[in-house]
């Protein structure tokens, strides 16, 4: 069911291999009269590692949200593998902002990452031994099988990134999307989640990162985009991430211009 | 202490407090036959059913409107059924089928109004929730004066939709909420997972492709059922009380949303009887708001009670660390200065240690001296407190438990030691396996050679 080719062939291809995990044309959102996102267009080739950076405001959020149609577009179309997202759900992974939800919910751990199995079970069905199994085996790859019984308000918010990425992962799925996993973890656990991008991108998984943390974007993501409400530059990480364009994302006030000087 | 609580005393307890509330309700009524001369007449049988029906639905979707965060959005909503239940009267008569139906009509638009004030304006939940609850009541308030005015004796009792009337409950009355209840809670079994996820994360849900829109929808509804179900017992003003005094309650004894809906809806159920039943010792007591004060006892009694979350919990468990740390703080305390000032057993001088330690010092001695591990001697020179054997090996074993824990935190990830949670209380070798102590202490004989 994956890998269909995109429709309009007279795009220009964005990688070697062909296939483009996703692709998104015009795409703009507005919450008042003033677009959040404007006119968005991005061609991501499958089994890239992307971060997204962009300042506050610039829209990362809601291009996500807008991309997974969690929020009405104002105008654009969106595609993964050549399909809408209605279709292409399956393949589709989702990890939102950790403080979006009520961490005091009375639930455990395990029963957090089985909700990622929600959507495959379609409705009315419960998840059964086959789905706690699955969640356990996600659990043992963020390292987090021995919390499996825990309340959820008992894990650190390090633990609380990394259930939620457990979640996303027994959703196997071909592209994901994290919203801010690294925002105010410790560094180990930044190191573990790291690991594990990395681990899903030799899978071949497309993974696309809202990232805030400009020292690292070199090192974490072989492709980027910079957002600010427009995209100003998206590509390999080596051709993009370059000062002039964090100049234009950012306005010149950024201390990093001066390393990123030295590195381009 | 909570995080180190095993889940299956926590499944065991619900169960326990399950048990007492069935086994108290069974020797209560025959003690408040005898005692308070209660007749359990059929009228008291039939609100007390109809109470202890009411209190299990509403105890159960009662759970999700406290985790939704919305229990003030049962409050408008029960608020804006009244003006439904006047004009059903007005249009149909005074039959109680009618009414309801009305009443949530009204209710179910009262819902939508709130909805539609959030997504048109900039106007906040609380505010939108203020501007449909007095509204709508006004509104209802308004009509039943009018209804007044109409000479019409079957008008009489309408008013008591606002804080309800238990004693008109006949038979009848609680068949209906028994069916409507049973079908309201076949829907919340059916769609048990669909409302655990879009309660817990809903934008989760969306993006698995469950419609987000209609699981609320569906949801909201089943509520506007429960507050509709409940207005004849409990009225408009004081409906809310049953809906979210169970939830709130059960939420404190348990962390699983299974038992806490369960946990709901017996609490629900003694709540809706007992009010019922108490209320029938007096003709002057008033059954809807016994109800309430019955199951916002039961809150009372959870918020302070229960063990992880509760008030007194939370007193002991202070209590119990602060001894505890006083102990192994003034062991360290006496420890380190005897080593400093010759041996281990060398006599520290009570001012020195009532110095360092504070008033915690005073808590730390005395249970040192209970177990042996530390004395006082008033004797020339060797004046002052002094460790026993088995206290000098309980600081060594302190100490070297903390080194260890120094090492696994330094080196575990190159020695490929476990991910574990630091707890430097907890004796590292009872959460790590053999093998890897030995690396540590490996580790750590070098690191004490070198220096």
């Amino acid at each position: 069911m994956r890998i269909a080719m995109p429709e309009r062939a007279e795009r220009p291809r964005a990688a070697d291999n062909g296939a483009l995990a996703l692709s998104v044309d015009d795409l703009t959102v507005a919450y008042d009269e003033k677009p959040a996102i404007w006119d968005i267009d991005l061609a991501v080739p499958e089994g890239i590692l992307m971060g997204i950076v962009g300042p506050n405001g610039a829209g990362k959020s809601t291009l996500i949200k807008a991309v997974l149609n969690l929020i009405p577009r104002a105008a654009g179309t969106v595609s993964f593998y050549g399909q809408p997202y209605e279709r292409a759900r399956a393949l589709v992974g989702y990890v939102p902002q950790r403080g979006s939800v009520d961490w005091d919910f009375p639930t455990s751990v395990l029963d957090v990452v089985t909700m990622g199995l929600y959507g495959k079970l379609g409705w009315f069905r419960r998840p059964g031994q086959r789905e706690r199994d699955l969640a356990l085996y996600a659990l043992e790859q963020v390292g987090l099988a021995d919390f499996a019984q825990r309340q959820i308000s008992q894990l650190s918010g390090g633990q609380q990134q990394r259930a939620f990425l457990a979640r996303a992962l027994v959703q196997d799925a071909q592209i994901y999307f994290m919203d801010e996993p690294f925002a105010a973890v410790d560094a180990v656990t930044e190191a573990a989640i790291v690991g594990i991008l990395q681990a899903l991108n030799k899978r071949g998984k497309t993974v696309l990162v809202v990232h805030h943390d400009l020292q690292t974007v070199a090192e974490y993501f072989d492709w980027v985009t910079l957002l600010n409400v427009e995209v100003i530059a998206s590509g390999p990480t080596a051709d993009n991430f370059r000062p002039e364009n964090l100049r234009k994302t950012y306005g010149g006030r950024v201390a990093y211009l001066h390393t990123a000087n030295g590195e381009a | 202490m909570a995080a180190a609580e095993a889940p299956a005393s926590a499944d065991r307890r619900v169960w326990i407090i399950i048990g007492l509330i069935v086994v108290s309700s069974l020797l209560a009524l025959p003690l408040s036959q005898q005692v308070f001369g209660l007749r359990l007449t059929y009228t008291v049988r039939v609100v007390a059913l109809g109470g202890a029906v009411l209190g299990v639905i509403s105890g159960v979707l009662g759970c999700f409107a406290v985790l939704r965060q919305e229990s003030l959005l049962g409050d408008a909503l029960s608020h804006a059924a009244l003006p439904g239940v006047a004009i059903a009267f007005l249009l149909a008569g005074r039959d109680l089928s009618w009414l309801l139906i009305g009443a949530g009509i009204a209710s179910w638009l009262g819902l939508r109004m709130v909805a539609a004030i959030l997504h048109t304006t900039r106007i906040k939940q609380d505010a939108a929730l203020g501007i449909v609850l007095v509204s709508w009541f006004a509104a209802g308030i308004a009509l039943l004066a009018y209804i007044q005015s109409i000479p019409d004796a079957s008008q009489a009792g309408l008013d008591h939709f606002i804080f309800g009337q238990a004693a008109a409950i006949v038979e009848r009355d609680v068949s209906l909420v028994s069916g409507v209840g049973l079908a309201v809670l076949l829907a919340v079994a059916l769609f048990w997972k669909e409302f655990k996820l879009v309660t817990f994360d809903a934008e989760f849900a969306g993006a698995n492709g469950f419609r987000t829109g209609l699981i609320n929808t569906i949801l909201s509804t089943l509520i506007v059922i429960t507050i509709v179900l409940g207005l004849q017992l409990a009225g408009v003003i004081l409906m809310v009380g049953m809906l979210i005094a169970p939830g709130i309650a059960a939420r404190q004894w348990t962390h699983k949303l299974e038992q806490m809906v369960v946990l709901a809806a017996v609490f629900g159920a003694f709540a809706g009887a007992a009010g019922a039943v108490i209320s029938a010792l007096d003709s002057d007591i008033p059954t809807g708001p016994m109800i309430i004060v019955v199951a916002f006892a039961l809150v009372l009694l959870s918020i302070t009670l229960a063990p992880g979350r509760g008030l007194l919990w939370s007193r002991l468990r202070q209590r119990a660390n602060r001894s505890r740390f006083a102990a192994r703080n003034t062991l360290l305390n006496l420890y380190r200065y005897a080593l400093r000032h010759g041996a281990a057993n060398s006599p520290v001088p009570d001012d020195f240690i009532r110095g360092v330690g504070d008033r915690s010092a005073e808590l730390g001695l005395r249970q040192l001296r209970a177990k042996g591990q530390a004395m006082f001697s008033k004797t020339g020179s060797e004046a002052g407190w002094r460790l026993t054997d088995s206290g000098i090996q309980q600081a060594r074993q302190i100490v070297h438990n903390e080194k260890l824990w120094a090492m696994y935190r330094l080196h575990a990830h190159r020695l490929d030691l476990p991910l574990l949670q630091e707890d430097r209380q907890a004796a590292i070798a009872s959460v790590l396996p053999a093998a890897a102590i030995a690396l540590l202490e490996r580790k750590l004989r070098e690191v004490e050679d070198n220096a």
